[in-house]
Order: structure tokens, then C-alpha cells, then sequence
């Protein structure tokens, strides 16, 4: 009897962890930002379209702002793209667009196609900001709060769910003026 | 036997053969340097590629930057520190021994040892099955042996 309880009570633990396992492993949507709390890494980027114009991070502090981590060769915002459009219309916090890794001409195209939901649009050609955001996919979705610190960070395309949960409801009075 | 290990010996050094990095240093001790450090970072994208081995857009940026760590004469550590403090413990292969880490390092030591402790069991009493065996090969004869 005891021959085979033991083997088979081995087996059960080891299948039970591998299950959990299996089932925690580290998800995309849920591996962590290691800048949450901590400020947002400093940039100066040319806008997309216009290289004359540059906006550096420090021009963006004193009230929440979102950072969209995005590309023209990337799916998953094609699909949060008309939620974007949509939140941006409401009008609660800027939505700041890092154009990530694109060719500036595919971009600019996308945009004319699809609308801007973006305050504004940086071109981060060489991926050094995205980096510096810890960014390992796109989309990825930013908080920054007033003071300039990380408060969330959002992996996949956005949902009006994640959108209301995890942003607005990071606004002071809900983002109403 | 022989053509395995020639097979085997292949397919091993085939994986080389296809590296996709390409990037030459100006020194062979940086060049070493930047080869170890690129296959200690996983490639985020893939999870279980290194950014040595990974052709996507965000491994060969990494590279870059690691490439540019070297030649600011940043070291091996700090470079590790610039990669963990963006990405967090999990693009290292080989994660730091801390209390949230321990059991990545323990729990494979301990099945480990389990299974050596079940191997040492299953031998013993195999050999002793032979010791106490008291039937002799020599007392059957080939008649007895033979199915009818």
C-alpha cells in the first residue's frame, strides 16, 4: 500500500505546483514595472512630423499625464486605438503618444487614417525612451501623477474597464474641471 | 552510435552557426565582455531567448546599449544594474540570491537531491534482490530454460 501512496502522493504535490505554475507563470499583462512610485525617467524627444519642435519630460510635470506606448507595426494598438480616440475625447488627462521604433512616414499615415487621440506625439526612433520605461511590448500604457511619479502601468491594448479602474480613477475629482 | 553523436555534434554547433548578432568591439577583452553579458539578459519579448539570440527590435536596442555601456568603460555590474533597474530581476538568467528568489535556486536543489535519494533507494534494493537470491543460473539447465 505504502509502495504506491508515497509515489503518488509525490506525484500529486509536484503536479499540483507545476499547475500553479503554469497558471501564474508571469503573465505579459501582469509582470510589474519596476518604476512603479519611483519618477518617470527624464526625455527630450522631437515631436513626430515636425523634428524642429522637442518636448522634454520636465514640460509635462505639475499635473497626470498618460504616456501610449505605440507603433504603426503593432496590432494590439490598432485595436485600443478607438478607445483612445474615444477617452481622448473626453478630455480628462492628456494622452501623450511615444512613437516607438516606427518609420515616421508609416506612422504619420496611421494617424491620418485612424484620428489622433494624442496631446501630443513623440518619435522615439532609436527605442531609448522606451527603454528607459522599461517598455518590452507595445501597447503599453503609462499613469504619470502630478508630482511625476509612475502610478500604473498597462501592458496590451487598453480596455474601457483598465481604462476607468487603473486612470481615471488615479484623476483628482475624476479628471472633471 | 557514431552517426548519433555526429548528428548530435551538428545540431549543437548548427545554433552557433546561426548567431544573429554581429557586432565586432575594438578590443577582444570588451568583445568577451559583451558576448557574456548579452547571454545573461533575457530578451523581454521572448522570455526564453537571451538578447543575444533574438532578431526582435527591443533585444538588438539592448544590445546597442549594452555595446555603449562597455565603451563608456561602464562595469559588468553596473551594466547588470542599468538592465535591472529598467526591467527588474527577471531579464537576468541567472537571478540574484535574495529572499524573493531563494526558491527559484532551492526548490530545483531539493527535487534534486529527492531524486538522487529515490535513484541510491531503487539501486539498493535492486542489489540486494541479487544478494539474497538463492536460485543459481548454474542449477538450471538449458532444458528447463528453453519455453516448450
Amino acid at each position: 500500500m505504502n509502495r504506491f501512496l508515497i509515489p503518488a502522493a509525490v506525484f500529486l504535490a509536484l503536479a499540483a505546483v507545476l499547475f500553479i505554475g503554469v497558471v501564474h507563470s508571469p503573465n505579459k499583462s501582469t509582470m510589474q514595472s519596476t518604476l512603479l512610485g519611483k519618477p518617470a525617467p527624464s526625455f527630450t524627444l522631437p515631436v513626430l512630423g515636425d523634428d524642429t519642435r522637442k518636448v522634454a519630460s520636465s514640460e509635462l510635470a505639475g499635473r497626470p499625464w498618460v504616456l501610449n506606448v505605440w507603433g504603426s507595426w503593432c496590432p494590439g494598438c490598432a485595436d485600443e486605438h478607438p478607445l483612445l480616440i474615444e477617452v481622448a475625447r473626453e478630455n480628462r488627462v492628456p494622452i501623450i503618444g511615444l512613437n516607438w521604433r516606427d518609420d515616421d512616414v508609416d506612422a504619420l499615415r496611421w494617424i491620418e487614417q485612424r484620428g489622433d487621440p494624442y496631446a501630443v506625439i513623440l518619435a522615439d526612433r532609436e527605442g531609448r525612451t522606451a527603454i528607459d520605461f522599461g517598455v518590452y511590448g507595445a501597447p503599453e500604457t503609462f499613469f504619470i501623477d502630478a508630482e511625476g511619479l509612475v502610478q500604473y502601468r498597462h501592458v496590451g491594448a487598453m480596455t474601457r474597464e483598465v481604462w476607468e479602474r487603473e486612470f481615471v480613477s488615479r484623476l483628482p475629482r475624476g479628471g472633471l474641471q | 552510435m557514431k552517426r548519433a553523436a555526429l548528428i548530435i555534434t551538428a545540431l549543437l554547433w548548427g545554433s552557433s552557426a546561426f548567431a544573429i548578432d554581429i557586432t565586432v568591439l575594438p578590443d577582444a577583452a570588451l568583445q568577451e565582455r559583451y558576448e557574456n553579458l548579452t547571454h545573461e539578459f533575457r530578451c523581454m519579448q521572448c522570455q526564453n531567448n537571451s538578447i543575444a539570440d533574438s532578431p526582435v527590435g527591443l533585444a538588438s536596442d539592448l544590445r546597442r546599449d549594452v555595446k555603449e555601456l562597455l565603451l563608456a568603460g561602464k562595469t559588468d555590474d553596473e551594466i547588470r544594474a542599468y538592465m535591472v533597474q529598467r526591467y527588474g530581476d527577471v531579464i537576468l538568467f541567472r537571478p540574484p540570491f535574495k529572499p524573493r528568489t531563494a526558491w527559484v535556486w532551492i526548490v530545483p536543489m531539493i527535487v534534486f537531491a529527492g531524486g538522487l535519494f529515490v535513484g541510491y533507494r531503487i539501486v539498493r534494493r535492486r542489489g540486494a534482490l541479487v544478494a539474497n537470491d538463492d536460485s543459481s543460473v548454474d542449477t538450471a539447465t538449458d532444458e528447463e530454460e528453453r519455453p516448450k
